[in-house]
């Protein structure tokens, strides 16, 4: 039911602008391979591990071919040629001779070309079958201890240590947390590699790795048989290795990822065309290994006015969605983000907040929506932080929003500690249990000021989306759109990695991916519309 | 963000007790408010323990107000109690204030021209792991903050933000390759003190950089910090000239560049 009796043709053209906005970015996605989505789609065929130095093994392969043969013919045909003619045990044994510079790589033709492509193939089903099981794992396991109902609350867990994580995020889920997520080392973004093995070190967070992923998914297992509940792990497929994080995920079943479709553009500046090619790479991975995303609206807020910009969220959730749904992911696994940034001095600052969260509501009605708590009013006075999260919380039962993460009454000050945790589970439950079904209650008047203020962010929102087609969506990133940081198509990080595909490419993994629904075979219905093929 | 308290509001001295004690809602009662956690299960011992803590606190007679369990092993405690302590007022050392003043807009692209008639260099960066730009950018961006512009915005600033993640040596390099004035760098991550050894670190190399260097803005660029959590350090320990913490705004770091870098300026000569 729309409480804000939004205009459906203004939402439709919001919708086609932004499916305008993508298609030159996904044309460039569909004909672009990088140096990660060829990691990832080894990591896929089984190839793990690292040197003596933590270099893993996929980054000397795909090293050792790029610099024998390039890469716009894709790793898998020189990597299983090699395989066939040398004698090599597998694909481990052949990257430690590559990394010794001992493998000479060639393009095959004709019926090598078939005999690597046969077996490529035949490693990338099974790697995929894998994360297959993986999802029909999840699946028994939702089935069998219980899915929580929503709205799902979200902590976040940052040691540095993954054993001092497991702990913590068990003690957080026995708290009440529906969903936990382990935040990266912030190193880790602009890694070209993916660190290796369990980790005990890192910087406000810690490493995402294979093994990392393993402990503490295996940990929240044992402690949702506990509490009768799944616990969803969350982590963060962005910076410069998602294709692999997000394979690395599908293959430990993490639940959750964040991965927005500008993030490490404008906050980490990494390199647009980098960014966004292996993005539609880990898109189509979470689709078919039933992750949520994670989209990073929020973040947008910490550097612009949340009032100023509000259409920029708006913009970019519709931006997310375009490019998600086209990578095959459903409705019910785009985790959009916004976030509760108004300044609490501007006068009905609660009402405008009301009025941006149920317009991204009503727009996105089957989205598992993710609000982001306040930040950046956050003022180190803890009494009043303490309110404004309640407020936060209020917001987010008022308008039927799906996650929720909790905020701190100590932000910007530490990082939690147990009794902040505490006291803010203590907040939301209070307020949800206070609210119940409220949100029914909640009909904005007519024409008062929420359902005004949510047309007039729409109607920004579709003028900004008409520029960006106008200008393209590359130009409007180079000219400060979004978060206020100018980011050029050919600047930052990474654009070293990216290589123009070849007629000849081959990607097995790439091809599953491409042409099988990844929905198929399961009970769930999939969306109308969501694998566009 | 709160902004600085200034002292200008201040009352005289001489209106204020010397001898003074915390304020509940009678004058001298003396009267705080605390709150922890204990590692210990919730009950009468834990009660008693943390009263125990209050009285080693100074805070006597003290009361356990809150004690709620954090699972099975903590509980949170709030606490009010009386302190025994007095401070004495009139020895406490007022402040230096800001020691520069603040400059309008117009103010700081005229002192530039007027004085250095080029535009004056910043090179700003996050270095290290901290691939927080929020601090950063808050202050070189266009958009800036607190309702002033960024540095970017005055057209007698050149300003180089080269974003997050940086290395000391590819700042270092940076600063030299563009003729920096002055160099900002943001630290917002403080675990393990990252913060602080990061910036010494940039420091030192700036110092090994430029070995001729006589001072700020005199054969070496002017290093600034910024950051929320660098109130337990000095300038000096740093190796900085110059630290600005939280609620700093763009204009108060492009007066004080106009106050370092050219210091016989000063607004009186806008006529």
């Amino acid at each position: 039911m729309s409480k804000l009796d939004l205009d459906p043709q203004v939402v439709r053209k919001a919708r086609l602008l932004a499916e305008r906005a993508a298609e030159p970015i996904i044309e460039m996605a569909r004909t672009h391979t990088t140096v990660s989505v060829e990691r990832a789609q080894l990591r896929l065929a089984g190839l793990s591990g690292a040197d003596s130095d933590g270099l893993p093994w996929v980054n000397h392969l795909v090293d050792a071919v790029r610099d024998q043969v390039g890469l716009e013919h894709g790793v898998a045909l020189p990597v299983w040629d090699a395989l066939l003619r040398e004698p090599h045990a597998d694909l481990s044994a052949l990257a430690q001779a590559a990394a010794l510079g001992t493998v000479t790589f060639r393009l095959p033709s004709g019926s090598d070309a078939d005999a690597a492509t046969s077996l490529a193939r035949r490693a990338a089903r099974e790697g995929m079958g894998r994360i297959d099981r993986r999802r029909t794992e999840r699946d028994a396991m939702l089935a069998e201890v219980g899915d929580p109902p929503k709205p799902w609350i979200y902590l976040i867990v940052a040691t540095g240590d993954i054993y001092e994580d497991i702990p913590q995020a068990q003690a957080a889920a026995r708290e009440g947390a529906d969903v936990v997520a382990v935040i990266r080392s912030t190193g880790q973004s602009l890694l070209d590699f993916v660190p290796e093995g369990a980790t005990r070190e890192g910087y406000a967070g810690t490493y995402a790795t294979q093994e990392n992923f393993r402990l503490m998914r295996s940990a929240l297992d044992d402690v949702s048989k506990e509490l009768g509940r799944y616990v969803r792990l969350t982590n963060y497929a962005s910076g410069l290795c998602m294709p692999e994080i997000a394979t690395l995920a599908g293959l430990e079943r993490l639940d959750m990822m964040l991965n927005d479709c500008m993030y490490g553009i404008i906050f980490r500046d990494i390199n647009p065309r980098r960014t966004f090619i292996d993005q539609r790479f880990s898109r189509q991975i979470h689709a078919r290994a039933g992750i949520v995303i994670n989209t990073g609206e929020d973040n947008y807020l910490t550097t612009a006015d949340a009032v100023d910009a509000a259409h920029t969220v708006v913009v970019s959730q519709l931006l997310n969605e375009r490019f998600g749904k086209e990578a095959g992911l459903a409705d019910s696994q785009l985790g959009l983000g916004h976030a509760f940034e108004i300044n609490p001095a501007v006068p009905d600052s609660f009402r405008l907040e009301l009025a941006h969260a149920q317009l991204v509501r009503e727009l996105f009605p089957d989205a598992p929506l993710k609000y982001m708590p306040p930040t950046k009013h956050m003022t180190g006075n803890v009494f009043a932080g303490y309110l404004l999260d309640a407020f936060f919380n209020l917001a987010g039962v008022m308008t039927g929003q799906s996650i929720i993460l909790i905020g701190m009454m100590t932000e910007g000050i530490h990082t939690p500690w147990l009794s902040d945790r505490d006291l803010a589970l203590e907040n939301v439950r209070y307020v949800r249990d206070a609210c119940g079904a409220l949100a029914e209650d909640f009909v904005p008047r007519p024409d008062g000021l929420v359902v005004q203020r949510a047309k007039q962010v729409l109607s920004e929102s579709v003028d900004l989306l008409d520029r960006i087609c106008d200008d393209t969506l590359l130009n409007a990133i180079a000219d400060g759109t979004f978060g206020v940081t100018r980011r050029p198509a050919d600047g930052g990080k990474g654009l070293d990695g990216v290589i123009e595909r070849a007629d000849t490419y081959v990607g097995p993994a790439l091809d599953i991916l491409e042409t099988e629904d990844p929905h198929a075979g399961r009970t769930e219905p999939t969306p109308a519309g969501s694998v566009k093929r | 963000m709160t902004e600085q308290q200034t002292t200008t509001d201040v009352p005289e001295l001489k209106d204020i007790p010397s001898i003074i004690r915390p304020y509940g809602d009678t004058t001298g009662d003396a009267m705080v408010q605390t709150s922890f956690t204990l590692p210990v299960p919730a009950g009468k011992r834990a009660e008693l323990a943390a009263l125990a803590l209050a009285r080693q606190m100074g805070l006597d007679p003290a009361s356990v107000v809150h004690a709620k369990p954090m699972g099975p092993d903590f509980t949170f405690f709030i606490i009010y109690g009386k302190v025994n302590h007095l401070i004495d007022y009139a020895g406490i050392e007022v402040p230096e204030g800001r020691e520069y003043p603040l400059l309008s807009a117009k103010e700081i692209e005229l002192a530039i021209r007027t004085v250095l008639n080029r535009r004056l260099v910043v090179v700003g960066a996050c270095i290290g792991t901290d691939a927080h730009t929020v601090g950063i950018d808050a202050i070189l961006n266009v958009k800036g903050f607190a309702g002033e512009k960024g540095l970017e915005y005055h057209r007698e600033i050149q300003v180089v933000n080269m974003g997050a993640q940086v290395t000391v040596e590819e700042l270092v390099a940076r600063a030299k390759a563009v003729n920096a004035d002055a160099v900002l760098v943001s630290q917002v991550v403080t675990q393990k003190n990252a913060h602080i050894h990061n910036t010494k670190q940039m420091a030192a190399a700036f110092h090994d950089a430029y070995p001729t260097a006589v001072g700020p803005g005199i054969g070496r660029p002017l290093l600034i910090a910024g950051g929320p959590r660098f109130d337990t350090v000095t300038e000096d320990e740093l190796g900085v000239d110059r630290i600005f913490g939280k609620g700093t705004t763009p204009g108060e770091v492009a007066s004080y560049l106009v106050h370092a870098l050219l210091p016989n300026w000063t607004p009186e000569e806008r006529s």
